[in-house]
C-alpha cells in the first residue's frame, strides 16, 4: 500500500489539510478533537514521513499543551505544524539503496549477512535504541533461523514487496 | 538537542548530511534502519486499525439494515390495508412468524418420544438425568462431526426449558463454593473456540464454574452444537453453569444470522420442531449474573434506565424476541400485536425494535409506472407506504417524550391479557439495554442508532449503577476485540469475547477471563487456528486486510449507480472520498483506504469512470433496468433472504411464485425501484426458476452468488440466465 508522493504537487493545501484530519480523526475515539500524544508517531508516519525519534519528540514540543505535556494533542495546534511539514517534505523517506548502504555499513566482513548477536547489539545499543519488543519483532522476520544471521539484502526484499 | 542513551548528541532536525559530518557510520546506520523500521510498522499498524474498522462498519450496519426492515414491516402492518383476501393473508403472514402454542401444544408439537432412533445411528444416545459421561460422548462426537438425533436434541432441550423456569432473572454466583469462575464471552457458533477453551482451561465441574455470556449462536456454522454442549453442561451442573442470554438467543435474529438456516439445513423434517423448541428455551435463559453481589454480568451493558429490581420481577419468558413492532397509533384493524408466549392465542411477532429511533431516511418520490393498467397493485403499495412512511416520521419528528407517550396510548391488543401496556414497554426496554447497549467513552446515555436497539452508555451512567447497587466492575460481551478483552470506564467495565478469528483468519484473538474471591481478573487469550500462528504478523495482517477490501468493494459495487450519480468524469481524492462516504454511510478514512481501492492518474486525479466500470457490469442499453435491479437484489440480498425466511414459515426453502412476487412488489415500493412485472418476470424467467410454480429461494440467492463470481472472471455477461 504504498502511497508515493508523486513527483508533482502532493495537492493543494487543502487538501493536504483533509488528509492530516482524516488521518487524526481515525485516532480520535472520542470525537474530541484531540489524540494520545502516544499516538503522534503513528499518525505522522501515516502521513508518508519518516521521522527519526528525535525529530518526533521536536514536533511534538511544537504542538503539545503547555499545561499538560505528554498527555493530549489537540487538532487546532497539530494542523498548521504538521501540514507545514508535508508541504516542506520534512523528514524524507529512507530509500531502499540508502538502507541496503546501512546494513552493508554493519556488515563488517562484507560477506551478505550480520549475525543475531551483532544486529541485536548495533539496533539495541546504537543510534535510538529499538526496544526488547522491537527487536523481537524484527527478528521474527528478518532472522534465518538455522544460520542465526539476518541476510539483510533478502529481507529489504521481503519487506518492500510487503509494503506494495 | 537531545541526547540518546549512549550519550551522544544528535542535532534535532539531523538530515542524512548532517549525519555524515558529526557521527561514526555504525551509529548512523543504525539510526537509518531504526527510522525506516519503525516507519514500516506504523504503516502495519495503520492497516490493521484500517481494516478493523471496515469490517466493524460493514458488521454494524448490517444490523442496523435489519432494525430499518423490522421498521419497515411494522410501519406497514399498521397502515396497510390489503385489497384482496389473497393480499391480507400474505401481509398478516408475513407479522406472524408462526403459530403460537399453549404449553400443552408445545409438547404435543415437539414430542420426541414417539420418535425412533434407528439402530444404525452411531452417535450418543442421551438418557435423563445426564450424567458427565454424557458430556464426553457428545464433545467426542462433535469432533468427529457426528450429530446428535433429533430425538435426544429435543429431548434435551425440553429438560433445559424445565430446568431454565426454575431460575430467576439474575442468576447468582459466589466465589466460596467454586474457588474460581470463569466468564466467557460470544461464540458465535464457533466450536473450535469452545473446545479451545475447554482444553485451556478444563471441563465445568463441580470445582470448575462458568459463565458464558450469550451468542452462542449465529455466524459461526456450529451453534446448535455449542447450545447442545452448553445445556449438556448446564444439565449435568446445575451450581456451576450459568448462562446469559444474549440479543442472538432470538429466532428474528436468527433469520438474518444464519442459525435458522444451520438448523433446517442440519436437521431438515425435524428441524422445524427444534427451532420451536429452542425459541421457547431462548426465552427463559437468564438475563444476568451477579457474581458475590459485587461483578454484574450481562450480554450488552445498562442504559441510564437500568433497574436490577425491576429486571429481578420481570417475566422474561414473556419476550420471545426482544425486537417487536413500536405501534405509532391506536390500531382499530384486528391484528394481534402481542407478546410471544405458549400460554397465549395467537402469535404475532412484527418485527420492529423499542428503542430504535426512527425509520430510515425519507426515500424519493415515488415514480408512475410505465404501463399503467398493469401495476395497480404496486402503485397503489407505493403510494400508500410512502404516505404512510412520511406520516410516521413526522410523526418521529416530535420529541422524543411525545414518541413515549404514543408508544403508551397505541399499545397492544385486546387480547393482552397480562397487565397493563406500560409496564411492559417497560420491561422490554429493560430487556432490549441489557441486551444491546454499548458503552462509549462520553458521558450520558444516548440511543444505539448504530445497532438499532439499546443504548450508548458514558462512564457516568456506569458509575452511578456500581453505586447505586454496590457493585465493583460490569463484565460484557457483545463487541468484538482485538486482543479478546478490553477495559473501559476507568477499568469499571470490562468487554470479554470469546470468539476468535471473528472476521477472518488472524484478525482477533478470543479471551476468558478467570476471577477468583478476590474478583482480581485473570485473562487467558487463545486463537483457534494454527494457521494464523505460523503466519508473520505482516502476512497476517494482508490476509484480514484483503478480506475487508473485499467486502469493502461487494458493498461499492452494490452501490454503483448511486456513485454513477454523484460523480463524473476525472475528480480529486476530496470529492470521491465525500462521494463515496454520502452514499455508504459507513465513516470509514476513505483517504487512507483509497490506494486500495481506486487508481489515480499522474497527476493526482482519480479517474472515476473507469473505477465504476471495473466494479460494476458492462450495460448494454436495454438491460440497464436489470442491471441495476440486480444489484438492488445483491445490495439487499441479506433483507431480502430475511423476507423470504419469515414467509417460508414451514422453513421449507420454498415459497410460491405469487408469494415471491408480492415480495418483491412489497420490497421494491420500499426500496422505491421502478419496477415492471414484465421486469419481474424476465428476472425470474432467466434464473430458471419455476418447479411446480414454486421458487428456491437458496437458489435464486446462489444465481446472484454466481453471477457475480462470472463478473469477477471477467466475463462481463450481465444476464443471469447465462447460469445453468
Amino acid at each position: 500500500m504504498a502511497e508515493k508522493e508523486g513527483s508533482g504537487e502532493d495537492g493543494t493545501v487543502a487538501e493536504i489539510e483533509e488528509k492530516i484530519i482524516e488521518v487524526f480523526e481515525a485516532f480520535d475515539n472520542e470525537g474530541s478533537k484531540s489524540v494520545d500524544a502516544r499516538d503522534i508517531g503513528l499518525i505522522v508516519r501515516t502521513l508518508g514521513c519518516f521521522p527519526t525519534e528525535a525529530e518526533l519528540n521536536e514536533l511534538l514540543a511544537k504542538v503539545e499543551d503547555e499545561e499538560e505535556p505528554g498527555g493530549y494533542i489537540h487538532l487546532e495546534k497539530f494542523l498548521p505544524v504538521m501540514t507545514k511539514v508535508l508541504l516542506n517534505r520534512s523528514y524524507r523517506p529512507v530509500p531502499e539503496d540508502v538502507l541496503l548502504h546501512a546494513f552493508e555499513v554493519l556488515d563488517e566482513n562484507k560477506c551478505g549477512y550480520i549475525t543475531k548477536e551483532d544486529l541485536v547489539k548495533y539496533l539495541t545499543e546504537e543510534g535510538e535504541p529499538f526496544t526488547e519488543e522491537e527487536m523481537e519483532n524484527m527478528l521474527s522476520v528478518a532472522l534465518d533461523p538455522e544460520t542465526n544471521t539476518v541476510r539483510y539484502r533478502n529481507y529489504i526484499s521481503k519487506l518492500v514487496v510487503d509494503e506494495t | 538537542m537531545q541526547r540518546n542513551s549512549c550519550g551522544l548528541k544528535i542535532r534535532a532536525n539531523s538530515h542524512h548530511f548532517l549525519l555524515v559530518l558529526v557521527l561514526p557510520p555504525a551509529f548512523k546506520a543504525a539510526v537509518l534502519i531504526q527510522q525506516w523500521y519503525r516507519r514500516y510498522v506504523a504503516r502495519l499498524e495503520m492497516r490493521r486499525r484500517c481494516t478493523w474498522r471496515i469490517f466493524q462498519s460493514i458488521e454494524y450496519a448490517c444490523e442496523q439494515d435489519q432494525i430499518k426492515l423490522h421498521n419497515f414491516f411494522s410501519y406497514l402492518m399498521d397502515h396497510f390495508t390489503p385489497s384482496s383476501s389473497k393480499e391480507r393473508d400474505f401481509i398478516s403472514r408475513m407479522f406472524i412468524s408462526g403459530e403460537s402454542f399453549k404449553e400443552a401444544e408445545l409438547e404435543k408439537y415437539c414430542d420426541y418420544e414417539s420418535m425412533e432412533v434407528p439402530d444404525s445411528y452411531t452417535g450418543p444416545r442421551l438418557s435423563f438425568p445426564l450424567l458427565p459421561d454424557h458430556a464426553t460422548a457428545l464433545l467426542e462426537a462433535f469432533k468427529q462431526k457426528q450429530q446428535l438425533h433429533a430425538r435426544y436434541v429435543l429431548n434435551l432441550l425440553h429438560e433445559t426449558r424445565k430446568h431454565l423456569k426454575q431460575l430467576p432473572n439474575i442468576s447468582h454466583v459466589s466465589t466460596c463454593y467454586s474457588e474460581e469462575v470463569t466468564v466467557c464471552g460470544d461464540l458465535h457458533g464457533q466450536l473450535d473456540d469452545l473446545f479451545l477453551i475447554f482444553y485451556k482451561n478444563g471441563l465445568p465441574s463441580p470445582s470448575k464454574s462458568y459463565v458464558f455470556n450469550g451468542d452462542f449462536v449465529d455466524r459461526g456454522k456450529q451453534s446448535l452444537e455449542i447450545l447442545i454442549i452448553l445445556f449438556t453442561f448446564l444439565l449435568i451442573y446445575p451450581k456451576e453453569v450459568h448462562l446469559n442470554r444474549g440479543n442472538h438467543e432470538d429466532h428474528m435474529v436468527n433469520l438474518r444470522y444464519g442459525f435458522t438456516k444451520e438448523v433446517m439445513h442440519k436437521y431438515k423434517a425435524h428441524g422445524k420442531k427444534i427451532l420451536k423448541m429452542i425459541q421457547n428455551v431462548f426465552c427463559w435463559l437468564p438475563l444476568a449474573t451477579l457474581i458475590d453481589q459485587k461483578v454484574l454480568i450481562i450480554h450488552g451493558g445498562i442504559s441510564d434506565t437500568t433497574d436490577l429490581d425491576v429486571l429481578e420481577k420481570i417475566q422474561r419468558n414473556k419476550f420471545i424476541s426482544v425486537l417487536r413492532a413500536k405501534k405509532r397509533k391506536e390500531s382499530n384493524r384486528n391484528v394481534e400485536i402481542q407478546e410471544t408466549n405458549e400460554e397465549s392465542k395467537a402469535e404475532a411477532d412484527p418485527a420492529g425494535n423499542e428503542a430504535a429511533p426512527s425509520l430510515p431516511p425519507s426515500p424519493q418520490p415515488a415514480q408512475a409506472p410505465s404501463t399503467a393498467n398493469r401495476l395497480e397493485f404496486s402503485r397503489w403499495v407505493r403510494q400508500t407506504v410512502q404516505e404512510q412512511i412520511e406520516w410516521c416520521r413526522r410523526l418521529v419528528d416530535i420529541s422524543e417524550s411525545e414518541e413515549e407517550e404514543l408508544t403508551y396510548a397505541s399499545m397492544v391488543s385486546l387480547t393482552d391479557l397480562d397487565g397493563p401496556c406500560h409496564t411492559r414497554q417497560e420491561d422490554r426496554k429493560q430487556i432490549l439495554d441489557i441486551l444491546w447497549s454499548d458503552p462509549m467513552p462520553q458521558e450520558g446515555c444516548i440511543v444505539n442508532t448504530v445497532r438499532g436497539g439499546g443504548c450508548y452508555f458514558g462512564p457516568d451512567v456506569t458509575r452511578k449503577i456500581l453505586e447505586k447497587y454496590n457493585l465493583q466492575f460490569l463484565i460484557r460481551s457483545h463487541e468484538c476485540k482485538q486482543e479478546g478483552y478490553e477495559f473501559c470506564h476507568n477499568r469499571k467495565v470490562l468487554t470479554i469475547f470469546s470468539a476468535s478469528n471473528y472476521y477472518e483468519i488472524g484478525s482477533n484473538r478470543g479471551a476468558y477471563v478467570k476471577l477468583g474471591p478476590d474478583l482480581v481478573p485473570h485473562f487467558v487469550q487463545y486463537q483457534a487456528n494454527k494457521a494464523a500462528h505460523t503466519l508473520t504478523m505482516t502476512q497476517r495482517i494482508s490476509r484480514v486486510e484483503e478480506s475487508a477490501f473485499r467486502a469493502l468493494r461487494e458493498k461499492l459495487f452494490a452501490h454503483t449507480s448511486a456513485l454513477h450519480q454523484r460523480v463524473q468524469g476525472r475528480i480529486t481524492l476530496s470529492n470521491w472520498a465525500t462521494a463515496v462516504e454520502s452514499v455508504l454511510h459507513l465513516g470509514l478514512p476513505w483517504r487512507m483506504l483509497r490506494p486500495q481501492l481506486v487508481r489515480s492518474t499522474a497527476d493526482g486525479m482519480l479517474e472515476y469512470k473507469s473505477w465504476l466500470d471495473d466494479l460494476a457490469m458492462e450495460q448494454r442499453s436495454q438491460e440497464h433496468i436489470q442491471t441495476s435491479l440486480l444489484e438492488v437484489i445483491y445490495r439487499n440480498r441479506s433483507n431480502l433472504e430475511t423476507i423470504f425466511r419469515i414467509i417460508d414459515r414451514d422453513h421449507s426453502g420454498l415459497i410460491s411464485f405469487e408469494e415471491f412476487h408480492q415480495t418483491w412488489k412489497l420490497f421494491s415500493s420500499h426500496m422505491n425501484i421502478e419496477l415492471t412485472d414484465d421486469g419481474i418476470n424476465d428476472l425470474v424467467r432467466s434464473i430458471d426458476f419455476n418447479k411446480d410454480g414454486n421458487i428456491d429461494f437458496n437458489e435464486f440467492l446462489e444465481a446472484f452468488r454466481c453471477h457475480l463470481q462470472c463478473l469477477d472472471s471477467g466475463e462481463g455477461r450481465q444476464v443471469p440466465g447465462a447460469l445453468g
